[in-house]
């Protein structure tokens, strides 16, 4: 017998706090399998956000630091510019990214900072119970929305296109969107994460990959229906695929 | 097709999301009627002879409880 | 070139001094009146190949310090009274993951957007804990450039000491003025002790760390701000710092830091030019606060007059240190108004019934 798929090295082995079919424990494995990969899980740091992956320094064998809501990739900044050798993973949720944190990621992403973003958008405020998030959908219900997402009576506003609107800026090279709702998309979504850790490891920035995840708790749905739902509802607006690459020509 | 592969489930690590079951393109996995000591019914190997070693339930399982062999 | 005597702007001098002392990476965002502290540094970090880097806001160069201070790097950011508000959380989160870092606030008159002018009224903020929770932190309080210079290049070797936040707490007259200085030499970044608590650059070491301030166990949190208490116990054992003129002599001791020490030095000054003995006290460490000194003056039954330019925030420490002896009496202005030495006097004289 050939051992083909096991436990990543640079992953803890527990069992994790998060829910049953969560998509972060996908995203944790799939960073630590390019992490062993890459060899550098002695010199990698995760800067683990507020949210649902505030748990993430229990889960990945190496350093962390954990900084206040939103604040993730100025901290982060502060620790790659220390720390240019070292692979800095920026993990946040949607809130942490695009609600309190809108200035420092776009800003950390103008500034082509050298660390990569891991954008986990659940369109759903996950640790706090189910709030609108600034990428739920207009009509998708949450505590905080509980008619569904209204932009024209209620003032919701709409969700928000992160890559997008990151891709506007002149400091982002590699942008990316994947999802973990099947086997092939978990694989792409790996692929991307690869590439913007090696873009990172050879001194090239802002990289960061987006990845449409389930929350089945907060979505109150099973889990096989969540990732129904996401194909269904959130692949058809946060389109897949590399929105912006802009690496130089050999690693493209 | 030939018996390729097996999967091996860590039944105290599974939080029975059952992804592995729907992703599985053979059937070789099922839900378990016996819970493990968490209460979640994990997913079990009910056909072994169909496994070919894709991956495919490593690759959406979100606990790591699974892993696959190649025969 | 370490020990010429230069005449300087108090913002360049703070900037000067956390050069020498070995700071790596600066984070700041414009605010008056300290823009010429963040050129200054914008300059001198970018010549020495070091980290400047001017942030979208307060908020985040306080996150960027403490990302830095992380990685165990001597990191600093500035600001005044408004920037400072937008730092709270951001120095709550330093002291719950017990990170050094040195954060100066060159004060102005508030609250809200305020005036620009000198201000003393961000006592509380300094010296309570102006964010979430129980904790502390150093504040230092200098009275001149050359105090501000001296004290920034020791907050440096505080905050690595005792693993906190240490603030130079000026005020914009400190910051805009120009006086001589002499500054110590300058430290190799390269040369300062290693953390083994950092993030990054584990060589040998076999365990993770991990810099964090959760703990959502209720006991071991309770453990861990208790422990850090007791190093709070020691820090007001040995870090208690200030200055006294004429107390022993004086009936009336003036008490004042900063900018309001100045002008009540001034009014001592006259007053001894008219045969009256007052008494001057000068907190330097905030917090720590020389109250076992306050409490000893106040037992031999003095009358301390506070001055600062607040409605009076140093004045409750006052009280709180002579705990019902003596006597403690207020006097400030604020708006940006700076006390003068005769409007000092002759409150003074007031109380003395002269």
């Amino acid at each position: 017998m050939e051992l083909v798929y096991g436990h990543p090295k640079s992953l803890v082995s527990v069992q994790s706090k998060y829910c049953p079919g969560c998509g972060h424990g996908v995203i944790h494995r799939l960073i630590c399998e390019a992490i062993d990969e890459l060899g550098v899980q002695d010199r990698s740091v995760i800067m683990n956000p507020v949210g649902c992956s505030i748990w993430a320094d229990l889960y990945f064998d190496f350093d962390s630091v954990q900084a206040p809501h939103g604040r993730t990739p100025a901290a982060a900044t502060g620790v790659k510019r220390m720390l240019p050798d070292h692979l800095v993973v920026c993990y946040q949720g949607d809130g942490d990214l695009a609600a309190i944190g809108t200035a420092e990621i776009v800003h950390a992403a103008n500034r082509g900072e050298h660390f990569t973003g891991i954008f986990v958008n659940n369109a759903i405020y996950g640790m706090t119970g189910g709030q609108m998030a600034p990428t739920t959908l207009v009509g998708q219900k949450a505590t905080t929305a509980p008619y569904g997402r209204d932009p024209v009576d209620a003032g919701m506003g709409y969700p928000i296109q992160v890559c997008e609107l990151l891709a506007t800026l002149g400091g982002t090279r590699y942008l990316a969107r994947g999802a973990v709702n099947t086997p092939a998309n978990v694989r792409k979504t790996k692929q991307y994460i690869k590439k913007a850790f090696e873009a990172q490891l050879r001194g090239e920035g802002f990289g960061l990959v987006e990845i449409l995840s389930p929350c089945p708790t907060n979505w109150q749905m099973k889990p096989g229906e969540a990732n129904e739902w996401l194909e269904q509802n959130m692949m058809p607006y946060y389109k897949l695929g590399e929105i912006k690459n802009t690496l130089e020509e050999a690693a493209k | 097709m030939a018996n390729k592969g097996k999967p091996e489930i860590d039944r105290e690590r599974c939080k029975g999301c059952h992804l592995c079951i729907r992703a599985c393109p053979t059937k070789v996995l099922a839900p378990d009627d016996e819970p493990n000591s968490w209460g979640y019914y994990p997913a079990k190997a009910v056909a072994l002879d169909k496994c070919i070693a894709c991956g495919n339930c490593y690759a959406v399982c979100p606990d790591v409880a699974i892993t696959v062999y190649k025969l | 070139m370490a020990d010429e005597k230069r005449l300087m702007k108090g913002n360049e001098a703070i900037g000067e001094a956390a050069v020498r002392a070995g700071c790596r990476a600066y984070f700041g965002y414009p605010i008056t009146p300290q823009n010429e502290l963040t050129a200054y540094m914008a300059k001198h970090m970018l010549d020495k190949k070091r980290t400047f880097i001017q942030a979208e806001s307060e908020t985040s160069a306080i996150n960027m310090v403490f990302g830095a201070a992380a990685t165990g790097a001597r990191a600093m950011t500035s600001s005044s009274s408004p920037g400072i508000s937008l730092k709270q959380e951001g120095i709550s989160y330093a002291c719950g993951a017990d990170l050094p870092m040195v954060i100066v606030n060159v004060a102005r008159s508030g609250p809200g957007l305020g005036g620009i002018s000198p201000g003393q009224a961000d006592y509380f903020q300094s010296t309570r804990g102006g964010g979430h929770g129980d904790y502390f932190h150093i504040v230092l309080a200098p009275k001149s450039v050359q105090e501000a210079a001296d004290l920034t290049y020791k907050a440096f070797d505080l905050a690595d000491k005792w693993r906190m936040p240490v603030m130079i707490l000026a005020d914009g007259l400190i910051g805009q003025m120009m006086e001589g200085v002499v500054f110590p030499p300058a430290r190799d970044p390269e040369s300062l002790p290693k953390k083994a608590w950092a993030a990054g650059n584990r060589g040998a070491r076999k365990e993770n760390n991990h810099v964090t301030s959760i703990n959502l166990v209720p006991l071991e949190l309770e453990a861990l701000v208790k422990a850090r208490f007791e190093r709070y116990a020691e820090i007001k054992k040995a870090e208690v710092a200030y200055e006294e003129v004429n107390v022993d002599k004086a009936d009336l001791i003036l008490v004042g830091y900063g900018t309001s020490s100045r002008v009540a030095l001034g009014a001592l000054e006259m007053a001894k030019a008219e045969g009256l003995e007052l008494g001057l006290f000068r907190p330097i460490s905030l917090w720590p606060f020389p109250e076992k000194r306050i409490a000893e003056l106040a037992a031999k039954g003095k009358k301390f007059l506070a001055v600062e330019m607040s409605m009076g925030q140093m004045v409750e420490d006052v009280r709180l240190a002579a705990n019902g002896k003596g006597e403690v009496h207020f006097y400030g202005r604020c708006g940006g108004v700076i006390p003068s030495e005769e409007e000092v006097l002759a409150e003074a004289k007031r109380l003395l019934g002269k």
